[in-house]
């Protein structure tokens, strides 16, 4: 057993997922592996919406992946640190929209 | 940026022999990734066996104007090794009368070989269908007895395969050093000038886009497209195709995937992208490798890695198509990077 929650082997290993629920694994990987297909969005498009969605989600393993994919994909950093900027601006931004709510609630206390 | 060859340092892995014990040993001897041959064994593929040779690839020198730093050469200015004038003329002999379409120069900077364009004119003499000569682009304006190449290369029809690690100037001068961005834009300009690249011109200008760094590249498709749009809009730049070509795991970029802690995600990246159906078209299978010394190998990468091809017929002096084509194409793992998702070659992808 690994002694730590996150190790970056473990990324590896995603795919063994399929292995104790097969029918389910599949589903997902084909589900995914279509979700990232050239559409009406390009696949680069898609890589950076992943990657803004990984840092919301402060998941390691997807930082790891969909740098990497923005690499390959020809991304340069300053259009995948614009990504983690839109990523984050919309975290703070629902954290400071619900001030409003303490503002209607300060005022329906207060006399 | 490096400024010298593994060579020049005295590094251990300018030792091909290092190299190989590094590629067999590890992740593969341990059993934790399978070996190419077992792979390809389950398709029916081992031995892996020649084709038709269509292609014959020529390094007339590691000698280089520029240390790139993912250079499996292992090319720079300190290197020496340049092919003569003797083995030239050999080269020559096998030119004129091969069952190849395809004359392939390459490097090291090609062009830095003082016998280069006697070479050129005498090898265009022979009336092959396609003759390419990789050119860094900078070599072009490092010098000015090299200024007038791209008119020296349209007199001689001779087809353009370039390297280009990116439409934008950080990343390029990043991987191939500072002001190559530039100096290689300056090139292209002048190469469009003379009629390369331009659409629907038959003088050949392709790019080779390989990754600075320890990934793959993308889908050689999309890269063309995102090259093409970027030069064409920022610089007025055309070429015609895009190349997009694997890293191999040997000389300087195995130097370096070791260095930065990268071999062992990169060998899982190469073995998980492994694609079956690309193993029949790599490079080795319609391919010989001549060196600047005249010995045979089944490619570019094997050349550095010091395997000479496994026939009775080594060198270029004793050069027989026939006996050559019935051989065994020597393997190891470095064999993953013609594999890898579309498959890699220096003419592109081959799945
Ligand atoms: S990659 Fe090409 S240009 Fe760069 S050092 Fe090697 S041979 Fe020279
Ligand atoms: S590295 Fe050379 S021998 Fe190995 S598959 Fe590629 S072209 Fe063939």
């Amino acid at each position: 057993m690994a002694d730590s929650y996150y190790d970056p082997k473990d990324l590896r290993k995603f795919g063994k997922i399929t292995e104790w629920s097969e029918n389910l694994g599949t589903k997902f990987f084909d589900y995914y592996g279509e979700v990232f297909k050239e559409g009406a969005l390009t696949a680069r498009e898609k890589s950076l919406i992943a990657l803004a969605v990984a840092h919301t989600e402060k998941c390691p393993y997807c930082i790891d992946a969909y740098t990497k994919d923005g690499l390959q994909k020809g991304i340069t950093k300053e259009e995948m640190m614009e990504a983690v900027h839109v990523g984050a601006a919309i975290k703070s931004g629902a954290a400071l929209v619900h001030g409003v709510q303490m503002m209607n609630k300060h005022d329906k206390l207060s006399m | 940026m490096a400024t010298k060859s593994l060579q020049a340092k005295g590094k251990d892995l300018a030792i091909a022999n290092k190299q190989l014990e590094i590629l067999n040993g590890g992740i593969f001897a341990d059993g934790e990734l399978p070996y190419f041959k077992d792979n390809i064994a389950k398709i029916g593929h081992f031995p892996l066996r020649p084709k038709k040779l269509e292609i014959l690839q020529i390094n007339v020198g590691y000698m280089c104007n520029q240390v790139c730093e993912h250079c499996h050469v292992d090319a720079g200015p300190d290197r020496k090794e340049i092919m003569t004038r003797e083995t030239m003329q050999q080269c020559l002999e096998v030119i004129k009368n091969t069952g190849a379409h395809t004359l392939d120069l390459t490097g090291g900077a090609p062009e830095m070989n003082p016998n280069f364009r006697w070479f050129v004119e005498e090898a265009a003499k022979a009336g092959i269908k396609d003759f390419i000569v990789r050119s860094n682009l900078t070599i072009i304006r490092a010098n000015k007895k090299y200024y007038d190449l791209p008119d020296f290369f349209k007199k001689h029809n001779v087809h353009v395969i370039s390297s280009m690690p990116h439409y934008t100037r950080g990343k390029t001068d990043k991987q191939r050093g500072d002001g190559v961005f530039d100096k290689s834009i300056k090139a292209l300009q002048e190469l469009n000038e003379r009629g390369y690249g331009m659409p629907g011109s038959d003088l050949r200008l392709d790019l080779v886009y390989n990754p600075s760094g320890a990934y793959l590249p993308g889908d050689q498709m999309a890269l063309q497209a995102d090259f093409k749009k970027a030069l064409k809009e920022d610089f007025n730049i055309d070429f015609h195709n895009l190349f997009a070509i694997t890293n191999l795991p040997i000389a300087r970029f195995l130097d370096y995937l070791i260095a930065s802690e990268n071999y062992e995600d990169y060998m899982y990246a190469l073995v998980e992208a492994y694609n079956p159906s690309a193993v029949a078209n790599v490079m080795c299978t319609n391919t010989i490798s001549i060196s600047w010394d005249g010995w045979l190998y089944d490619c570019d990468f094997n050349q550095m890695l010091d395997l000479k091809v496994a026939s009775k017929v080594k060198h270029i002096k004793d050069y027989n198509e026939d006996i050559l084509n019935d051989r065994n194409i020597i393997i190891s793992q470095h064999c993953y990077g013609c594999t890898a998702g579309s498959g890699s070659s220096c003419q592109g992808t081959v799945a």
